[in-house]
């Protein structure tokens, strides 16, 4: 049989591909780890010497470490909720039927499609603006003081903003998810009895909690790594605020040059979103194959 | 009690009339079958029963009492539906208690309800398991069961076997009648299949586009079909149906004869022909005979002891007393 050879040419031909993804993946990781154990300061070029666990111990210690981990677990926790939620029942909305569905459902996939910095930006200066802003204007109007957003409430405001951008994702994934529930499913439990609340948790709520697993997972893979929308709108702060573990490594390695600190900082944060992960995984693994 | 009477029922999707004015009272304890060809309505007649679609016109009463519009869980009725629409992330004994939970039954009654289903659909070794590991007829089973437990008034199927395959398909017709003498509680069918309908209604409602063609036991649909369409649905095989010469000698604008009122023999008679294909079932065998000046085959029923081939040459007579005469609006004449 041919199975010895073309098993032996199919490893041959994937090859190309297995060996670019590992050296893509293996050589980042491979000088992030090499320079975490490094004394490596941009402002110092040349002077790089073994330094053991002390990278580690000061990053590890560093009080803005505590609050960048409260921080990221805010952020994506907050958003996951918020879209989670918001998903569910603009998915419930837009099952009804109603006049111009198909421009109503393009609108709001609409968000997903503008880039992170640009979404933060418009919201930031076009609705968030203490003076120039739309909530400005409209507590003004009211007769209110208007809300410095990114003051007084900045990791609120960041959450919102990105809970808007991934809003459509979830909306999208669950609304596919209650078109391909069973409509008999519905009338069965109508017909026995069920109101549409204890339809809708009886019934149609175990239906999407395949769905909803999936957007917990892949929102949580991105949402660890939220960097853009801090950026260009609070720049972590004021203090540590908004800062989370991405834009903690930032800080260290390209704000205060120490790239030793920052990849000790990078690989903290692999090990992390690996732990997060794995327990993703259990509770999902579960939910997707009961 | 059961007892259902549908006044003047028209219902419109839009522009389309699906039902058009429609008079039918059901009585209690009643097995009556919905039979149809495919479109022909009877699904949306019996949502408009269970009141999962809305009347356009007319009235439906459940029990004297006007249940026009009355939601679907106030009319005491339970359906089974043909795709089963069991919940698939609750064990069957869920599934079955479902009904009694949502009425707030007590938990040990619930128990006890279920568990009393479940003996008497053959269930209680599947209790604790989840709709998709079990095969279709004990999903069957278990809508069945949902259905029992709430003591409805009255049960209402649609297709409820036609995902079964054929041999289980006999084995859950027989299983629903017995039900049905044990319950004696009305039950309404719908089917698309005659033999069905045949086999297990008190009375047959055979319905055309959204009218009602005849109602009557399966008997008189069968001995007396009141008009062309009737006579074309009911029975297996399928009536003769002769027009031109042969039913201007009866007066009548079509004339249809079943297959067991036909003789057959090779010395002589009425209509000469050859036979085509023969259908050996072993008990009787049908000939479709091919006559000489008719257009379609006639069917023929003979003992299966008859040995007659592909071309041999025989002549048909009917049995003039069981001729079915039609006039040209397709109206049974008497
Ligand atoms: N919700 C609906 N909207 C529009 N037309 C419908 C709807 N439901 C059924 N119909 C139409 O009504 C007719 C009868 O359908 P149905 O009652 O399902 O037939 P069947 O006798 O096969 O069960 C069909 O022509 C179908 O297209
Ligand atoms: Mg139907």
């Amino acid at each position: 049989m041919a199975t010895q050879h073309s098993r032996a040419a199919a490893r041959l031909m994937i090859s190309p591909a297995v060996i670019l993804l590992l050296c893509w993946m293996l050589v980042p990781l491979g000088m992030t780890l090499y320079f975490s154990f490094l004394r490596y300061n941009l402002l110092m070029p040349g002077t790089e010497s073994w330094n053991g666990w002390t990278n580690y111990y000061y990053f590890l210690t560093d009080p803005s470490f505590t609050d960048a981990i409260i921080n990221t677990l805010l952020l994506v926790g907050g958003v996951l909720a918020i879209t989670v939620v918001g998903g569910v029942l603009f998915a419930l909305l837009l099952d009804q039927p109603m006049w111009g569905q198909g421009l109503i459902r393009v609108l709001v996939i609409a968000p997903f499609f503008v880039m992170p910095t640009v979404s933060a930006l418009v919201w930031k200066n076009m609705f968030m603006n203490p003076v120039n802003g739309i909530f400005a204007h409209l507590a003004n109007a009211l007769g209110v003081a208007p809300l410095d957003f990114f003051a007084r409430i900045p990791l609120a405001s960041i959450i919102w903003i990105v809970s808007w951008q991934w809003l459509p994702f979830a909306t999208l994934i669950l609304l596919t998810s209650l078109q391909s529930l069973d409509q008999e499913q519905l009338e069965a439990a109508e017909m026995d009895g069920a109101n549409w609340l204890r339809r809708f948790r009886f019934v149609m709520i175990p239906h999407l909690a395949r769905p909803v697993t999936v957007v917990i997972l892949i929102q949580t893979i991105f949402l660890l790594s939220i960097f853009a929308e801090i950026l260009v709108t609070t720049n972590g702060g004021p203090g540590t605020a908004t800062t989370n573990l991405t834009y903690l490594i930032y800080v260290q390695s390209l704000l205060q040059f120490d790239v030793g600190a920052g990849s000790a900082g990078g690989v903290i944060a692999i090990i992390l979103a690996n732990i997060v992960a794995i327990f993703l995984m259990r509770m999902i693994g579960k939910n997707l194959d009961a | 009690m059961g007892r259902i009477t549908l006044s003047q029922v028209k219902k419109d999707f839009g522009e389309v009339s699906v039902i058009q004015k429609l008079s039918l009272t059901i009585e209690d304890g009643e097995f009556i079958v919905f039979v149809g060809p495919s479109g022909c309505g009877k699904s949306t007649l019996l949502r408009l029963i269970a009141g999962l679609e809305d009347i356009t016109e007319g009235q439906i009463e459940i029990d004297g009492r006007n249940a026009t519009e009355l939601p679907p869980a106030k009319r005491g009725l339970a359906m089974v539906f043909q795709s089963y629409a069991l919940y698939p992330h609750m064990s069957v004994r869920k599934n079955i208690a479902f009904p009694l939970r949502m009425a707030g039954v007590e938990k040990s009654q619930q128990d006890r309800l279920v568990e009393e289903a479940a003996r008497m659909l053959n269930l209680t070794d599947y209790l604790d398991r989840r709709p998709r590991q079990l095969s279709g007829g004990q999903r069957q089973r278990v809508a069945i069961g949902r259905a029992i437990v709430r003591k409805p008034a009255a049960f209402l199927f649609d297709e409820p076997l036609s995902n079964l395959d054929a041999a289980l398909r006999v084995g859950m017709r027989l299983e629903i009648s017995e039900l049905h003498k044990r319950l004696e509680t009305t039950m309404i069918y719908v089917t698309h299949d005659q033999v069905e309908a045949m086999t297990m209604a008190d009375r047959i409602v055979v319905l055309n586009d959204g009218r009602i063609e005849q109602v009557g036991t399966p008997l008189e649909l069968y001995r007396k079909p009141g008009n062309l369409f009737v006579a074309g649905f009911v029975g297996s095989p399928k009536i003769n149906l002769l027009s031109g010469a042969e039913s201007r000698k009866h007066g009548a604008a079509t004339i249809g004869i079943r297959s067991e009122h036909i003789s057959i023999s090779t010395e002589g008679g009425d209509w000469p022909g050859s036979i085509g294909v023969s259908e050996h079932l072993g008990s009787d065998t049908f000939f479709h005979v091919a006559c000489e000046g008719g257009d379609a085959p006639i069917t023929v029923r003979a003992d299966g002891e008859v040995d007659l081939k592909y071309g041999d040459k025989v002549f048909l007579t009917p049995d003039t007393a069981q001729i079915h005469k039609f006039d040209s609006r397709g109206l049974r004449i008497d």
